[in-house]
């Protein structure tokens, strides 16, 4: 068992190996026939040669290597045979060096999990950084749509049969991609912080970074595009020109009896119910959204960039602002991440004291979700601020053991920040056991009990089961079809196996199920809660003294947690360095966007707010 | 029956204008009382767990009070005893910020070179501080803390880097961070 790729089934191992002998031995001999489809993909040795033998070389490299010939049925064959359904993460790392036996390449990863629980399977596809290129699977996994989008924004892999291949979060026209180690932002100072210029020497900050070389280090060429782009036109700019003819190629009805004129409308970036700068450019014929794309990106600040140029534990007070309103989740999906790659165990009271926090962001995230989607639906402030009152009390308690109200900056790998502090308990116990339920139960009668609401969510936006799975939705959005599934239950982290909770689901799929669901979930929240605010132990708060440039060992894992919105994950890779060496974020709000323009379809513009509102996101997480 | 959840609901929020001006008239009863200001314990706005009406602070003219651990921008604590900057200079808090703000320069001795343990200048750019307070959390010397001072709006951007208002005397983060303080004083000796 030694010699088994961590983190997975000895089972899912040897099947493979008996169905794809040569995708997973060394014993293939090179073929050049079938290599001609994907002609810039070829010169690898390396991927006709992969081997199980050759990934145990490198320390705890996770998954199996596989070559991207076999990329697809190696998929399907994990997904219709042995249960791994969910396609939960897809990103890539950039090696610019050679790597071991490995020439300069670019390596996508493919995270999958069953729902019947348990750890995922790895699979690692090499491809060569100059004409990078390998098959797409969005075809078959939906789920791949948007990340494909962006390991092509960002690491200039182009996905051979992809439907939409436009770049997601940079502009069309942007030059170079952004998440390639050798690629330099604006203001680029050094790789690596701390900056060598704040200490010893010092200086004066002001306009510092005017004072850098490359501050002015932005330049728009016609590198990033796609080679078969005709030239641009003068009425739209090049992105919303590949845009525009998307969408008027996508989903035509030929047979449609009567004639009409169709219009594309922009709603966006700038509206109110978006939750944020986000645009969505929808095609109408009369009221009927015919189909809808999804544009972002506008508050893009390559967060994954500035994780590799960050320390371990500067990336921390980072992740706070992804998700704005769950920044104790967000650090603790990290910090778990992390914990993962050094094998530590945290101290009793830390673990409590975790659960605690993050029930407590669910509770807050799903009143203040319900509660804004009352204010899409019409209902203006009123809804939220039922929901902003609550928030406000479980914020004084975050306040009170943090000191920041959103910037929590609170979870340590090996613990947490700080110690509760006196009579904390005691304030959290009067919440959990006396107002919360009081006040959920009258906002949830107010809301779930109103006729307008349920006429305008009932039957609006629906998603089936099946499409949910194979869009890779996770949290509310997929438990409200009817699919129960949530990592607290199906991977246990921390110390949830301990407590007594239900999964619960809805069975509808539609926009009335989802923000219903959300009601069940604080419900079982506070039944986790009442049982772990009774049993914090007493004890330490941290099991390790933390070192301001900790290094963590040579390694890469995938953390995972159910946060409120559905499932954080966090891809690490470490080479033993005092910086991670890839981070990435596994967006739960960028994910749950996959099905939206197959949830507004066929639907009146109006419940395009609805669907968005019931999906609840926040585009800090979508767009990084 | 059709519309009785309009009609629930327009009452609930008839419920809650009620409750907050008869809250109000209770906590003005029991003004004076210990213990009777849960939460924010600001007179005149019942904030807590078993408050019916609406709590809203109004600010400026009605403050809340803030947490002990509440932080703001931090600011280099002056020895009460030597009425120096308690900073040695070992640039661990310009190292661990995670927005690289802290701008420390060691002091030398002029015929050797040899690093001194204190500072010749300091700065921070308040513009760019994300205020997570990992400074202060691992400063050894208890030399950097979080301010709890947060009107601090300017015009211009030399505005929020002065190291004049950096500095600030050891009795004043005693007097903010009361726990902290006895604290940190306890280990000390």
């Amino acid at each position: 068992m030694a010699h088994l790729p961590l983190d997975m089934p000895a089972e899912v191992w040897e099947r493979l190996q008996e169905h794809f002998p040569g995708a997973l031995s060394p014993a293939e001999p090179p073929e050049r026939g079938e290599g001609e489809d994907y002609p810039q993909a070829t010169p690898h040795r390396m991927i006709r040669a992969v081997s199980r033998s050759l990934l145990m070389s490198r320390p705890r490299y996770e998954g199996v290597l596989v070559h991207s010939r076999h990329l697809l049925p190696v998929l399907k064959f994990l997904r219709d045979e042995l249960g791994y359904v969910y396609l939960s993460n897809l990103t890539a790392v950039d090696y610019p060096e050679p790597l071991e036996q490995f020439p300069p390449h670019i390596d996508v990863v493919y995270h999958l999990f069953r729902l019947e629980g348990g750890g995922y399977v790895a699979l690692h596809v090499h491809t060569t950084r100059d004409g990078a290129i390998l098959p797409s699977i969005t075809p078959e996994f939906p789920a791949a749509n948007l990340q494909e989008r962006e390991v092509w924004d960002m690491f200039g892999v182009r996905f051979e049969g992809h439907p939409d291949l436009r770049r997601l979060l940079m502009w069309e026209g942007f030059d170079g991609f952004p998440m390639r180690k050798d690629w330099r932002e604006a203001y680029y100072e050094e790789e690596h912080k701390p900056f060598r210029s704040r200490f010893p020497d010092g200086g004066d900050p002001l306009y510092a970074e005017e004072r850098t070389p490359s501050h002015a280090n932005i330049r728009q060429s016609r590198q990033g595009l796609l080679d078969s782009s005709p030239p641009m036109d003068d009425e739209f700019s090049e992105a919303d020109r590949l845009l525009y003819e998307r969408m008027l190629s996508a989903d035509q009805d030929p047979d449609k009896p009567l004639k009409t004129e169709e219009m594309i409308l922009n709603m966006g970036p700038h509206h109110p119910s978006t939750h944020g700068v986000f645009r969505m450019a929808v095609r109408l014929d009369g009221e009927t959204v015919r189909h809808l794309e999804p544009v972002f990106g506008y508050l893009h600040r390559n967060h994954e960039k500035i994780g590799e140029r960050n320390t371990w534990l500067q990336n921390i007070p980072y992740t706070d602002r992804l998700d704005y309103l769950n920044g104790m989740t967000n650090s603790l999906a990290y910090c778990l991440a992390m914990e993962k790659l050094l094998g530590w165990k945290i101290p009793e009271r830390a673990e409590y004291i975790r659960i605690i926090m993050s029930e407590l962001s669910r509770v807050v995230n799903h009143m203040l979700a319900a509660g804004f989607f009352s204010n899409e639906l019409g209902l203006y402030f009123t809804g939220s601020l039922y929901a902003l009152e609550e928030r406000e009390l479980i914020l004084d308690l975050f306040e009170a053991v943090s000191g920041g109200r959103m910037m929590f900056n609170y979870m340590r790998p090996g613990g947490v920040a700080a110690d509760l502090p006196d009579g904390w308990l005691g304030q959290a116990k009067q919440l959990v056991h006396e107002r919360l339920p009081r006040k959920v139960k009258e906002m949830q009668s107010f809301l779930l009990d109103n006729e307008i609401l349920q006429a305008r969510s009932m039957g609006v936006g629906a998603l089936s089961k099946a499409d949910a799975i194979a869009c890779g939705v996770s949290g509310p959005v997929l438990r409200a079809c009817g699919v129960p599934y949530d990592v607290r239950r199906a991977e246990p982290y921390g110390i949830y196996e301990r407590f007594e909770f239900d999964v619960v689901t809805r069975q509808a799929g539609d926009v009335f199920a989802r923000v219903a669901l959300r009601f069940d979930e604080i419900w079982q929240s506070l039944k986790i809660l009442r049982q772990a605010l009774d049993q914090v132990p007493e004890g330490d708060i941290q099991s390790h003294r933390l070192s301001p440039r900790m290094r963590i060992p040579p390694g890469e894992t995938y953390g995972r947690i159910e946060a409120p919105k559905g499932e954080l994950g966090f891809y690490l890779v470490s080479d033993g360095g005092a910086n991670p060496y890839r981070y990435h974020i596994r967006a739960t709000s960028l994910l749950n966007l996959t099905p939206l323009s197959q949830l507004t379809r066929g639907g009146k513009i109006a419940d395009i707010v609805a669907v968005l509102g019931s999906i609840d996101l926040t585009m800090g997480e979508v767009d990084r | 029956m059709y519309g009785w959840g309009i009609i629930k609901t327009l009452w609930m929020t008839l419920y809650h204008f009620a409750m907050t001006y008869v809250e109000d008239v209770r906590s003005w009863l029991s003004r004076g009382e210990e213990g009777t200001g849960e939460g924010g314990s600001i007179p005149g706005v019942a904030r807590g767990e078993r408050t019916h009406g609406v709590f809203t602070v109004r600010y400026p003219s009605e403050r809340r009070e803030l947490p002990e651990r509440y932080r703001n921008f931090p600011f280099f604590v002056i020895d009460a005893e030597t009425e120096q900057l308690r900073c040695t200079a070992c640039g661990i808090c310009a190292q661990i910020c995670p927005v690289q703000c802290i701008w420390i320069q060691r002091a030398k001795e002029p015929e050797t070179g040899r690093p001194r343990r204190y500072p010749v200048s300091y700065y921070l750019d308040t513009s760019q501080c994300m205020t997570c307070g990992f400074c202060a959390e691992f400063c050894p010397f208890d030399a950097i803390k979080m301010d709890k001072d947060f009107e601090l709006a300017s015009y211009s951007r030399p505005g929020f880097v002065s190291a004049k208002d950096l500095a600030k005397p050891e009795a004043y983060h005693a007097g903010i961070h009361p726990t902290a303080y006895a604290e940190e004083a306890a280990k000390r000796k």
